[in-house]
């Protein structure tokens, strides 16, 4: 068959290419930042293409590790957990709601979605935390998220759980399976679609909060990846000064610390991971918006 | 049954009521516990500190605690509405939010349908390209946006040498913010909403298409006639919940693009990070709680008014 040239897509192509450089350029640019020479930016500026490369700001990380490995655990730790309870506190909650024959059904839909609805902001929660329970400096201050029971959330597991067939439930309760029992070893099981897409979203928000750890974390031992990186954009000198970063490494002169591309390459080994593991679980993604857009 | 035993008189009346009860309560105890959790989770986080909004009528003082400062009225409210910023800060941070709502929607739904026009490997690849910032924070953010506006080695302003033009102070010019936060927020969300699209066009896809392919109706005629009206439901959804939360500033981007630089309050300010500097910068412990419990407000009646709009529009989609 003879083809034709299909302007109207090539043009889209054309204009779709246009975009993905527009999202890739400004990661091409901190890429490169983090491997110029601090001279040649300081004579240049910020270049896409360097004028002398320079991995000096990569050595120094390597050479003193810590102070980016304690954030990561920290980082991990706390978005483990979080997203542990997060999800096991929202699970459970969400199966209740999702038995029409359960008699309080009506005041435990009111009291959590009005959490949506109304709430104190953010000098009550910080009173809570920091007065009345004492989680200033603790993993606790990063975990306990305003969040962590979230009403949009419960609402895309409950939609979920309702499509359910009921028979199931009847029929373990026939076999004598107590409540928890049946959410155990039956519902978790048959919800894991819409877990998957929840742990993601979930996790997201713990791995990039920065929030409550800006509010109640000073002790440098527990700062994650994201107090790190908001530190480091205040204070410019911060990796200089930081006594776990200095003293894992040598240091002739604090002059020849390549204060602005080792900026670029923290901001980059903290994010970087991020966006390889992400985009792999796109497809689940893709799937629990369906999941969320399908409301009985 | 307990109820119908007789020999019980009308003065047990109480007694049977708590009975009745007790016996509801011991078939449902079991589900009961299950969702004890999540229950005693927001009571702790989302209700017991309704009770510190009383702050906000308050001149709190550390060492005589919530309850033991002094009542000051709305003295805390006066301070916020009497001074231009209250007007400010909620006209930011409404135009801010509707700009971004409209802004997304009619990008990502054109994206969507452009998507669509090309094979699904080629869709793919850009998509993966476009959700990357998506996955990143507000703050790491900020480092991208800085490589590209620091005065002295920002890329613009290397850029603009090149074309013999003069470099700008752009943490120090608050006329051009509203086209920079609106970009980096395009930039960061764009690919996220387009997959909603997407989905949901892969969602009508098959049923109408066919049909349409069949009677031999043409790629703009399919796009226009078929996919964009079927996906203006999923639009209006999307469009009322954001309605309903435009009263929240994006406290991120708001705080961490514009590097908190006080130079550009009056275009960047928004009433999130309002309150935050009256809490963190200020210690103005009253006036913060004011400032939230005005956002709280002002947010129930845009929930209510959209929620109201959803039941007009569909009733189907209404939170209740």
């Amino acid at each position: 068959m003879h083809r034709k040239l299909d302007y109207p897509k090539m043009l889209i192509h054309l204009f779709f290419i246009a975009v993905t450089l527009g999202m890739l350029i400004p990661f091409v640019l901190v890429i490169m930042i983090s491997i110029t020479d601090e001279a040649s930016i300081a004579k240049y500026g910020y270049r896409l293409w360097p004028d002398s490369f320079d991995f000096t700001a990569y050595r120094y990380v390597v050479q003193s590790p810590a102070l980016l490995f304690r954030a990561y655990g920290v980082t991990i730790l706390v978005t483990v957990v979080g997203t542990l309870l997060s999800l096991l506190a929202m699970a459970m909650i969400a199966y209740v709601l999702s038995r029409r024959d359960y008699a309080y059904n009506r005041q435990t839909t009111f009291l959590i979605f009005f959490t949506l609805l109304f709430s104190g902001g953010l000098v009550p929660y910080y009173m809570l935390m920091a007065q009345a329970l004492h989680l200033k400096d603790t993993v606790w201050a990063m975990i306990l998220l305003p969040t962590l029971v979230h009403p949009l959330h419960v609402l895309i597991l409950r939609t979920f759980l309702r499509t359910l067939p009921l028979e199931i439930i009847e029929s373990a309760k026939m076999d004598g399976a107590r409540e928890y029992r049946i959410f155990f070893s039956l519902i978790v099981p048959l919800s894991a679609p819409a877990l998957v897409t929840l742990t993601l979203l979930v996790s997201i928000v713990y791995w990039n909060e920065w929030l409550n750890a800006v509010l109640f974390i000073e002790n440098d031992r527990l700062f994650p990846l994201q107090l790190l990186l908001v530190r480091m954009m205040a204070n410019s000198h911060f990796l200089q000064t930081s006594t776990a970063f200095i003293s894992g490494i040598s240091f002739d002169s604090a002059a020849s610390f390549p204060v602005l591309s080792a900026r670029m390459t923290v901001a980059l080994l903290a994010g970087g991971p991020m966006m390889v593991v992400f985009p792999v679980f796109q497809k689940y993604f893709v799937k629990g918006l369906t999941l969320g857009s399908i409301k009985s | 049954m307990a109820k119908h035993r007789p020999g019980i008189g009308r003065g047990m009346g109480l007694g049977r009521f708590a009975k009745k009860r007790w016996t509801v309560f011991q078939k449902n105890k079991e589900l009961f516990a299950l969702s004890l959790p999540a229950i005693t989770y927001v009571i702790v986080f989302a209700y017991i500190p309704l009770f510190g909004l009383v702050l906000a009528f308050k001149n709190f003082r550390f060492d005589l605690g919530i309850f033991g400062s002094k009542w000051v009225g709305f003295d805390n409210f006066k301070f916020f509405f009497v001074s231009d910023q209250a007007f400010l800060v909620t006209r930011n941070t409404l135009m801010y939010g509707a700009a971004y709502l409209l802004g997304t929607l009619a990008f990502a739904l054109v994206f969507a349908i452009m998507l669509n026009e090309v094979a699904q490997r080629a869709a793919k690849a850009y998509q993966t390209a476009m959700l990357l910032p998506f996955f990143l924070s507000w703050i790491l953010v900020s480092y991208v946006t800085d490589a590209f506006l620091n005065h002295h080695e920002g890329y613009l302003n290397e850029m603009l040498k090149l074309l013999a033009a003069e470099p700008v102070d752009w943490y120090l010019e608050p006329a051009v913010w509203p086209f920079i936060l609106y970009t980096v927020y395009l930039w960061k969300t764009i690919g996220f909403y387009a997959l909603i699209f997407y989905t949901g066009i892969m969602g009508i896809e098959s049923e109408y298409r066919e049909a349409a392919r069949i009677d031999g109706a043409s790629r703009w005629q399919m796009a226009s006639r078929i996919t964009f009206p079927l996906l203006m439901p999923l639009a209006a959804v999307l469009l009322i919940i954001g309605v309903g939360g435009l009263f929240r500033g994006n406290f991120g981007l708001h705080y961490f693009i514009p590097n908190d630089s006080p130079f550009l309050y009056s275009t960047t300010d928004v009433i999130d990070t309002y309150a935050y500097h009256a809490l963190r910068k200020l210690g103005e412990i009253g006036m913060a709680t004011a400032v939230g419990l005005y956002q709280s407000v002002g947010g129930l009646l845009f929930v209510l008014f959209a929620n109201y709009a959803v039941r007009k529009f569909s009733a189907d989609h209404s939170l209740w």
